[in-house]
This record gives C-alpha cells, sequence and structure tokens, in this order.
C-alpha cells in the first residue's frame, strides 16, 4: 500500500482584513497571518486483481486554529471491465473539467480560481455517486464518462445544497429523492492530440444537471470548457523547460422557483444566470523554478444575493515557485482583485509544502 | 479481450492474401509491445524482430525519471499486448496514473504480458536506510542497470520467456532469436571488454549517479558525480569539490547525457583539464545509435577515444 502525506502552509497579508470574502475556496488562504489550508493524507493500493482503491483524509485548520477534519474521496476504480470501460464508485472530486478534480498539492497557484468557488462552492464538486467511462478506440485519447451521484449537501452546491439561498436569496427548501431526475448527472468528454515530438493539447467539455432546492421542481444546468496545452524540451532536464497554458470557461443556469426570503421578500420564478473563468500560463524556466500569471474572472446574477463575495470581479495573480526538490516547494503569489463597486485589494502570499512517503504522481 | 484494430488486420490479411505467407494460413498479426524506455525498446526488438511491433513511451533523449503521463501514452497502453517497464521505482513518477485509465488486464500486475525488467537483476547500491535526506534514492537499489551487458542477457531472457508465454505458436522463434542475440552478445562483449581492457582504474566522473553498473563490468571509477546527492542540482560549491577531486585523482572524462546540463560539464572539465563525453544509455539519442549493439559500440568506443587522448 502506499501511503502518502501532504502538508501545506500559506502565510501572507493583504490589504482587507476580510481574507475570507477575496478567497473563496476551502483549501485557500483564510486570513492575515497563517493558514493551514490542507494537510493530507493519501492511501491507496491494489484490492485485488479487479479493484485499485483510494482514500484521501484531509485536516484543515480554521481561522481561529480549529481543527477540521474531512473525509475528502474514498473510492476504488475497476482495473479490468471489457470493452474499455472504467467504473469508479465512492465519494470523489467530480470528474468535471481540469481544476475541479485536482487536489491542492498540484494546484499551480495558491488558490482555487473563482469560478469554481461560484458554481461548485467552496468545497469543490465532490459527491458521492459511480462514474462510468469508455475509453474510444480511436487513434488519439477520447474518453467519454458520466457519473451519477448524491444531489445533495455542500459538495454539491448549485443543487440541493443548504447553503443555496446565497445563490438564489430565498429559504433553501427541504426535497426528497423522489426519482432518477433527482440525482447530479455529470457527463464529460475530453481528448487529446500530440502535436509533433514536443506540444500536446487537451481538451474537454463538460456538464452538470441536477435539481436545486429554491422549488419542488427547480434544477440547474452547468457546463464548462476546458483546454490545456504544453510544450517540453526534448531534452527537458527534470522536465525542464516548459511551457503550458489552461483555461476554462464554466456557465451556470439557475432556474430558481417562486421563493421566499427570511426576510418575507418574495422573489419571482426565474432563471438566474452566472458565468466565469479563468486562464493560466507557467513557464517552467530551468529545473525546479517556474514562473505562473493567471487571470480569473467572474460576473453573473448571483451578485445581488451576495454582493461581497460574488458580485461581478476579476483578479489577476502572478507567481514564483521553486522547488527545492519534488518533495518541497516554496511559491509566492501577488493577487491583484477587482470587485465591482468595492475597493480593489492587493494580496502577497508565500506558501510552503511538503511531502512524505509515496511519490504521488500527477495526471497530466 | 483482443482489441479492434488487431483483428481487422487479421481479417484483411486473410482475405487479401499476403503474397509472403504459406498458402492457407494466415499470417499471425503482430504482438503489440510497448517499453517505458527506448533500450527496454531495443531488446525486444532484436527477440521479436518483425513478429513484434514495438511502441516507446519515453523518447531517447527524454528525463526517464520525469516523463509527462499525457493522455496518448494512454492510448498505446490500452493497445498494448506486452508491456516492459525497468521497474526498480524508475517509472513510479508518472508510470501508474497512465495505467490507472489504460484499463488493459493484459498488462496488469501478475499477467504474462507485463515485464519488469529489474526482476532477477542483482541490483548495485541498495540503500540501507531510507531518507530523503540523502536525495532521491531509489529505495530497490541503483535502476540503471541496463548498462552491464550481463544484466542486458537477463531482461532479453524474461522477454523471451514472457514473449512465449502470450504468443505460444512462436515460443520457439523467440527462443531461437533470444539463443542468436545471446551469441551476439557474448561476440560482442568480449570485444568491448577488449577495446577497454587498457583503460582498466581509469577514473571517471559523472552527472548524475547513473553509470554504476558499465563502470563495474569494466573496472572503472566514479571519482564524483556533479549532482551533490541525486536529484539535486550542482551547486558552486560542489562543483569545486569535483574540480579538486577530479585533479587529485587524475580523473580525465566527464560523462553526461543529452538531457542533462552540458555546460556545468563543460566548465567542471575546462577547469580539470579533462574531457565531456556524451553518452546515452537509450538507443536513438545519439547519431547511430538505433540498436542496442550500435550503443553500445557507440558508447564503448567514444570512451575509449577519449580516455586515449588523456593518457
Amino acid at each position: 500500500m502506499n501511503i502518502g502525506f501532504d502538508g501545506i502552509v500559506d502565510g501572507g497579508w493583504s490589504t482587507t482584513p476580510h481574507v475570507r470574502a477575496l478567497e473563496l475556496g476551502d483549501h485557500d488562504p483564510l486570513v492575515r497571518g497563517f493558514t493551514i489550508p490542507n494537510a493530507e493524507l493519501t492511501l491507496d493500493a491494489n484490492v485485488d486483481p479487479y479493484f485499485k482503491g483510494f482514500t484521501n483524509l484531509v485536516w484543515k485548520l480554521d481561522a481561529n486554529g480549529e481543527t477540521n477534519v474531512e473525509l475528502e474521496e474514498m473510492y476504488v476504480i475497476t482495473t479490468s471491465l471489457p470493452w474499455n470501460l472504467q467504473a469508479k464508485v465512492g465519494q470523489y472530486f467530480t470528474e468535471f473539467g481540469r481544476q475541479n478534480p485536482q487536489h491542492p498539492h498540484s494546484w499551480s497557484f495558491v488558490d482555487q480560481p473563482l469560478v469554481l468557488a461560484e458554481m461548485f462552492g467552496p468545497e469543490g464538486l465532490r459527491s458521492q455517486g459511480v462514474r462510468v467511462s469508455w475509453l474510444a478506440p480511436t487513434p488519439f485519447y477520447t474518453e467519454a464518462m458520466v457519473t451519477v451521484a448524491n444531489s445533495a449537501g455542500g459538495t454539491a452546491y448549485s443543487f440541493r445544497s443548504d447553503e443555496s439561498s446565497a445563490i438564489h436569496g430565498g429559504v433553501a427548501l427541504a426535497r426528497d429523492v423522489r426519482g432518477f431526475k433527482d440525482m447530479l448527472i455529470v457527463p464529460r468528454l475530453a481528448s487529446s492530440i500530440d502535436i509533433g515530438d514536443k506540444q500536446t493539447l487537451v481538451g474537454g467539455v463538460s456538464a452538470a444537471f441536477g435539481p436545486n432546492n429554491s422549488g419542488p421542481d427547480a434544477s440547474t444546468q452547468i457546463y464548462g470548457a476546458d483546454v490545456y496545452w504544453k510544450w517540453k524540451s526534448l531534452t527537458a532536464a527534470q522536465g525542464f523547460p516548459f511551457w503550458s497554458f489552461q483555461a476554462e470557461a464554466m456557465m451556470r443556469r439557475y432556474e430558481a422557483a417562486r421563493r421566499v426570503a427570511e426576510d418575507g421578500t418574495v422573489f419571482p420564478a426565474e432563471t438566474l444566470r452566472d458565468q466565469g473563468g479563468y486562464a493560466q500560463v507557467l513557464w517552467g524556466i530551468k529545473p525546479r523554478i517556474v514562473a505562473g500569471l493567471r487571470g480569473d474572472v467572474i460576473s453573473g446574477d448571483v451578485a445581488r444575493f451576495d454582493p461581497e463575495n460574488l458580485d461581478d470581479r476579476f483578479r489577476v495573480s502572478p507567481n514564483f515557485t521553486w522547488y527545492p526538490t519534488e518533495f518541497s516547494k516554496l511559491r509566492l503569489q501577488y493577487n491583484y482583485d477587482h470587485r465591482k463597486n468595492l475597493p480593489n485589494e492587493s494580496s502577497l502570499w508565500l506558501q510552503f509544502e511538503f511531502i512524505l512517503g509515496a511519490h504521488a504522481a500527477h495526471k497530466f | 479481450m483482443k482489441y479492434f484494430p488487431q483483428s481487422f488486420a487479421m481479417a484483411m490479411a486473410f482475405s487479401v492474401g499476403l503474397p509472403s505467407a504459406p498458402i492457407g494460413a494466415p499470417p499471425a498479426a503482430k504482438i503489440s509491445v510497448v517499453a517505458t524506455t527506448p533500450d527496454l525498446g531495443a531488446i525486444a526488438k532484436e527477440i521479436g524482430g518483425d513478429m513484434i511491433d514495438v511502441k516507446t513511451l519515453a523518447k531517447p533523449t527524454e528525463d526517464p525519471h520525469f516523463v509527462d503521463a499525457k493522455p496518448s501514452l494512454v492510448v498505446t497502453l490500452n493497445r498494448a499486448d506486452m508491456l516492459i517497464e525497468g521497474g526498480a521505482e524508475l517509472e513510479v513518477g508518472w508510470l501508474p496514473p497512465l495505467l490507472e485509465t489504460a484499463r488493459n488486464d493484459k498488462i496488469a500486475a501478475g499477467a504474462p504480458g507485463l515485464v519488469i525488467a529489474s526482476q532477477g537483476i542483482r541490483m548495485l547500491e541498495v540503500p540501507t536506510t531510507l531518507d530523503r535526506s540523502r536525495g532521491d534514492v531509489h529505495a530497490q537499489g541503483n535502476p540503471h542497470f541496463l548498462l552491464d551487458v550481463t544484466n542486458v542477457k537477463l531482461v532479453a531472457a524474461q522477454i523471451a520467456d514472457h514473449l512465449g508465454k502470450i504468443d505460444p505458436q512462436r515460443a520457439t522463434a523467440y527462443k531461437e532469436n533470444l539463443a542468436g542475440f545471446n551469441n551476439r552478445v557474448d561476440t560482442k562483449s568480449a570485444d568491448w571488454a577488449k577495446i577497454l581492457a587498457p583503460f582498466k582504474g581509469a577514473k571517471v566522473v559523472t552527472y548524475h549517479n547513473d553509470f554504476v553498473y558499465f563502470a563495474n563490468r569494466y573496472g572503472f571509477q566514479i571519482v564524483e558525480t556533479l549532482e551533490p546527492k541525486p536529484g539535486i542540482a550542482p551547486s558552486a560549491a560542489h562543483i569545486a569539490k569535483v574540480i579538486a577531486a577530479m585533479q587529485s585523482s587524475g580523473a580525465k572524462i566527464v560523462l553526461v547525457q543529452p538531457y542533462q546540463n552540458r555546460k556545468t560539464a563543460e566548465t567542471v572539465a575546462r577547469q580539470a583539464n579533462a574531457t565531456v563525453v556524451d553518452y546515452s544509455q537509450q538507443p536513438g539519442a545519439l547519431k547511430n545509435t538505433t540498436t542496442y549493439f550500435d550503443l553500445m559500440d557507440t558508447m564503448v568506443k567514444s570512451i575509449a577515444a577519449a580516455l586515449q587522448e588523456k593518457k
């Protein structure tokens, strides 16, 4: 069995003391000062000739230093189904786009893109369910998959989540699972080609469909497109130099039923539309040194109900990472946040990470 | 489960009737062999010849520890009848996620289609304690074992054995090819030993600690590596130490592979009055090194020439 442990410490400052209004994700810096955003124990092994199992136990400290523990992932994948199929069962980061399934230790930036927190909430899209995938018999990589999962809770944020008042302003309804349509369905199609000897391009489209609890028959649809390009030298020393580009665009249609807010305000039935995206460039300059730049933007109707966090905004984040070895890293990142009707803010974060145990190999 | 293109090829060949096939019998399809690194692929080609089709995951000039697990490699692994990996943790940084998505049970752990080259090899430098403060040390020993020609014969035998298991109709042919390969290896091995005999005891410096098996076979002494610890970049202080060690020991060559920092090697060589020798354990990285024998010939001759020049 492979056992690995990953610890991350963020330290830094912002021009606003309300760091949580700038950093929306659960694994992002929380405060002026120090944050422990992720302490992750991973176990994985072949269960038998038919299955491989994984689990991720995560500890986070909140702004008061209190420990929160999370069973972040626990799943098996099949290793020998026929017809190029593979199933994955359990709790896991839903395969939507490129960034959502990534663990904090493989992030290229200190924090998550804003659009993911806007549409998938602070915890990310990460429900309990099953995913079936098919590797197509094409000469280039093409994989089609669909997840069927629970549509409730903080890990199904735009669906039957208790926190949905932040999205639609009304009181969140308690909705039962009446039929298959009340499940969360997430299809995805991804493909990749190599261009010559040094470049690879990966593209994908994803969608998420499920019920939301603004009303008894309301539903949400989220759509996303993602692209990743990488260039690496043929004589790359330890993988350097390289250039990479990654971008995602997402759009959410939240069908909100006629609903009543806590204070009695009545909102008519309407479709709330939100959209956002990010683009990031990484330059692996020489062994162990990476420079990065990311631009983030979100806008949409949800601004009406959560103006401090989710009003139209953009962010620019240049950063610089030094990896003393593959098992440790030091990252410096500057964030410039611009929010509509609010002052612009600057933040500077220094992140340190260390890895113990099994050498965690990343997906491309 | 036979995959689509292979059965299609067989059907086509049967219906068209290739002229070289014996009358009445359809020519057998090629076995799809995937090797993680080109050196393993080159050995497989010697054993399998025209009966196999060899694809390699890492490129010849690529650092084999740091190959990108790109999706096209998933497709290659999915279609493979056999996978040959070096083992000894060389590919641990990139192969597992590829295999998870490749969903090919012909190359799963324990399947006859999986060859782990390090099995049965007498590994050098097996660490007694595992501690990453010593750098990225491989737990099962130094994984660059194909630089010793004896180990090449062991790996070739494993490949012939596994090919015979997954393709029993041609098992005899693989055995014959193995015998032929071993004969050629024994002859060439004697030649290489003769060429390098005058330089027994020669002191050399390498960039990364990947030359041990070759040094062991031909009696060279590795005085220093430019990396102070495996995977750690040469620092100014360490470079000074290497130069001093070369001057006091009389080491006259600095060996560097295509993906390693040649400028650093040149600086050291200049200061120590030594020569930089380009080498690679991967066929295809240097000119005229497509086969295993070409590769070893080039390496042995270039090292001998450099040592002769500095005698």
